[in-house]
């Protein structure tokens, strides 16, 4: 038996997934720049992917930039959005739990003389659209928002903080990243303000290496790569047809019979979390309530165990799971998300993250949850305080 | 400048007496050893006294690098050599001027500087000898090169001239490893943890020419997958040197758990490093080792205090234990482990069974006689915890 519940690390492709991008190396392998015959059925699957991913979000096919992935588009947004609206401001916001894709970029920005605001959280990774409301000011060109927390699943208030941004101050761009989000929460960048949305391909059964970035359009945005200036200029460089096309087959599977799924999924999550509560004393979820979240993270702080070992012996029973916070001896570096939400210093490291995804079935919860359960009470006797 | 050959110096094996030839075969295998895996042609000869290796189509760096990692040589000289012509004659005296003014040429590009040469006529048969020609190929490079001034004290270039089968010219002498080469003295097992001392303990025995075994105490689910491939990439570094190094990997969760729930827990680090000397003396036993190395050095940590050293350097009678940090500072272990490139793994954080159960205040001042009683707590369970986690001995062959 196996349980896979690491899927914010990453996912199983689909087979069709798999299938199409295998058939697209060998027998479409034409550079979508070229004239010919075999160039033009590579463009013709790239403006099919095009428009599934942009049907996906209710948006134009032209607002889609594609990328190698979530980083890259997180940073073509932020250094993008910022080189081009120096001249307006070089005030931005973001919040102090986003992934590092988001924090290292700013960290870089910083030192390119733009001033970075880190909205704090609270207990369940949430921001206060207060404080995001007095943070926004004339010289703000940018706001940067995670859709969905990749390590405690918090659903951030994204319409609200749409809304709220534009009505402040509507020259400021809203920058979200979506890659916990995208195929597991419906997206509406329109309806939602979002001018910039970042995606990857690997987070949905899709490819890794590729992802896209949402522009709206008439967002003004200078590229970060230069070369043949394919995608309009925006991303140099030949496009990666076969898992471009593979990323939009698996955005449009997972949005197939979507509520169905999101539905089972919760339950899931309700169940799983109402048997760790059960099951294991001395435990606590963290983040929002469990239909309050999103659908396919759950963060558990298991008290007077280390995350690491728990791991180990979750993975010698081909079980997968993440560390909270990777905490060893001669590391100490702690999850900022985790330190976000306040946890008591005891519980930081000893905090794991469960991820489904569509494919996770009850009996591999169950598998999880009857091995996690019978080891925990021996594993607890030998921990080092 | 394009050297076509290297003459090795070698310090320690030159004194060897009538064995002598052992030590330059083992170190002449083992230069052929790093080469094989070196772009080019190589040829190694040995002749009196004296190593050459003749290099065709090879890269430099890459070459010397991999020479630098042989025990045993003290020395690297990128020469110019220059066979004997048809009728077996070495060149005369102005082909060896022509030779070595280009050779300064080709290597020094700046000529403002002192010289002074040496010659070795090792063919008797040589119309000149070395002291006269010495004199008359220095006049020459005066001639030649109106820059260079002679100094015969303290010269900043010094140009090795060997009149032999054939003409070799060097200068530079880049630095090797020293020591002996591996294969001429033995075999030892090394209790390779995944920290910075014990890599560093298993390169310098293995410079004394001594062949590496290792065992590494695994202590899952405590310990990671990541933490035993630290292990295996440590042994990598010291295979570097030695070709291979056998490593056992030992499970040693149940024992510990067992030490954790019958003994006090301040003796657990004493007891639990006991037992690991013990296993590692099993296995040295087994493969014929002939001593064990720990990376230990006095008062590093609690285990490591002259009253620990006792506990659990008593454990072990039949073979020496070597402790060749014993009297090294934290700092000078940290420089040579950066010297051999193991530093970058071994402070990669993982938990290693060490770090996993340590008591708040451990013991360190144990006295043997308590230690032992303690130890009595474990009859009932501990020889067959210990004959199963050999039993389970994993072995894995890590190769260079």
């Amino acid at each position: 038996m196996e349980a896979y519940l690491d899927n914010s690390a990453t996912t199983r492709a689909y087979d069709e997934v798999a299938d199409l991008v295998a058939k697209i190396m060998k027998e479409e392998y034409g550079n979508p720049s070229s004239v010919h015959h075999m160039g033009m059925v590579s463009g013709e699957r790239l403006s099919q992917a095009r428009e599934t991913i942009a049907t996906s979000l209710k948006v134009d096919p032209q607002e889609i930039v594609f990328t190698s992935g979530g980083t890259e588009s997180d940073n073509l947004a932020l250094i993008g959005v910022a080189r081009a609206n120096k001249w307006r401001g070089n005030h931005i916001i973001t919040t102090k739990i986003e992934h590092p894709a988001i924090l290292e970029t700013m960290a870089f920005l910083e030192k390119e003389g733009f001033e970075i605001t880190y909205l704090s959280v609270d207990e369940t990774g949430t921001i206060d659209l207060d404080e995001l409301k007095n943070a926004i000011r004339k010289e703000t060109i940018l706001v940067s928002i995670m859709f969905v927390n990749n390590e405690i699943g918090t659903l951030m208030p994204i319409q609200k903080a749409g809304e709220l941004i534009k009505s402040v101050n509507k020259d400021t761009y809203f920058h979200v990243d979506a890659v916990q989000a995208y195929g597991k929460v419906l997206i509406r960048p329109r309806t939602m303000n979002i001018d910039l949305l970042s995606v990857s391909g690997h987070k949905i059964h899709g490819p890794k290496g590729v992802g896209f970035l949402y522009v709206k359009k008439g967002t003004k945005i200078v590229p970060i790569c230069y070369g043949g200036g394919q995608q309009k200029g925006m991303r140099s460089g030949t496009e990666n047809v076969p898992g471009i096309a593979g990323l939009a087959l698996a955005a449009k599977k997972c949005y197939e019979d979507f509520d169905a799924k999101i539905k089972k999924l919760y339950d899931l999550k309700q169940y799983t979390v109402d048997s760790l509560l059960e099951r294991i004393p001395d435990i606590k979820i963290n983040g929002q309530k469990v239909n309050e979240g999103a659908p396919h993270i759950i963060s558990v702080s298991i008290k007077g165990l280390a995350a690491e070992t728990v791991l180990n012996m979750l993975s010698s029973k081909n079980i997968y799971v993440s560390a909270g916070s990777a905490c060893t001896s001669n590391n100490p570096h702690v999850s900022d998300t985790l330190q976000a939400i306040g946890l008591e210093k005891d519980l930081l490291e000893s905090t794991i993250r469960i991820s489904m995804s569509f494919m996770t079935t009850k009996e591999e919860i169950d598998y999880f949850l009857d091995t996690l359960c019978s080891q925990v009470s021996n594993m607890r006797k030998f921990y080092r305080h | 400048m394009q050297y076509h050959a290297f003459v090795i110096k070698y310090a320690e094996i030159g004194v060897k007496g009538k064995n002598r030839y052992v030590f330059e075969e083992a170190l002449v295998k083992q230069i052929r050893r790093v080469l094989s895996k070196c772009d080019g042609k190589f040829n190694v000869t040995r002749v009196a006294g004296r190593m050459y290796i003749d290099a065709q189509d090879f890269d430099f760096n890459e070459t010397v690098d991999s020479l630098k990692t042989v025990f045993g040589i003290t020395g690297i000289c990128p020469a110019v050599s220059i066979a004997r012509d048809s009728e077996n004659h070495l060149p005369d005296v102005d082909g060896v001027a022509k030779a070595v003014i280009d050779f300064i040429d080709g290597v020094y590009p700046d000529k403002n500087k002192t010289f002074k040469v040496k010659v070795r006529r090792v063919d008797k048969s040589y119309p000149m000898d070395s002291m006269a020609m010495a004199a008359e190929l220095g006049a020459r490079i005066l001639d030649a090169y109106e820059e260079m001034k002679v100094d015969v004290h303290d010269p900043e270039i010094l140009i090795n001239v060997e009149l032999r089968e054939k003409l070799n010219i060097y200068s530079e002498v880049i630095p090797g490893p020293g020591g002996m080469p591996i294969g001429t003295a033995g075999k030892a097992m090394l209790l390779l943890s995944g920290g910075i001392d014990s890599p560093v303990a298993g390169y310098m025995v293995a410079k004394r020419g001594v062949e590496i075994e290792a065992v590494y105490f695994n202590a899952p689910p405590y310990t990671s997958e990541k933490a035993k491939q630290k292990v295996v990439d440590l042994a990598g570094v010291i295979a570097k040197y030695t070709g291979k190094v056998k490593l056992h990997v030992i499970n040693f969760t149940d024992i510990q758990m067992y030490i954790y729930e019958k003994c006090p827990h301040e003796e657990l680090t004493i007891i639990m490093r006991r037992y690991m000397m013990r296993i590692a003396d099993m296995l040295a036993g087994e493969s014929g080792c002939m001593g064990l190395i720990t990376g230990e050095s006095i008062g590093q940590v609690a285990s490591q205090t002259m009253q620990s050293l006792i506990c659990t350097g008593e454990v072990v009678t039949d073979i020496p234990v070597y402790r060749p940090l014993i009297a090294f500072d934290k700092q000078d272990i940290v420089d040579i482990s950066y010297k051999i490139d193991a530093y970058e793994t071994s402070i990669l954080p993982y938990e290693d069974c060490c770090t996993i159960f340590v008591a708040k205040h451990p013991v360190t001042k144990p006295r043997a006689d308590i230690i032992r009683r303690h130890e009595e707590l474990l009859n009932e369970k501990i020889d067959e915890l210990v004959k199963v986690a050999l039993e389970t001995d994993e072995v894995i062959e890590v190769k260079r």
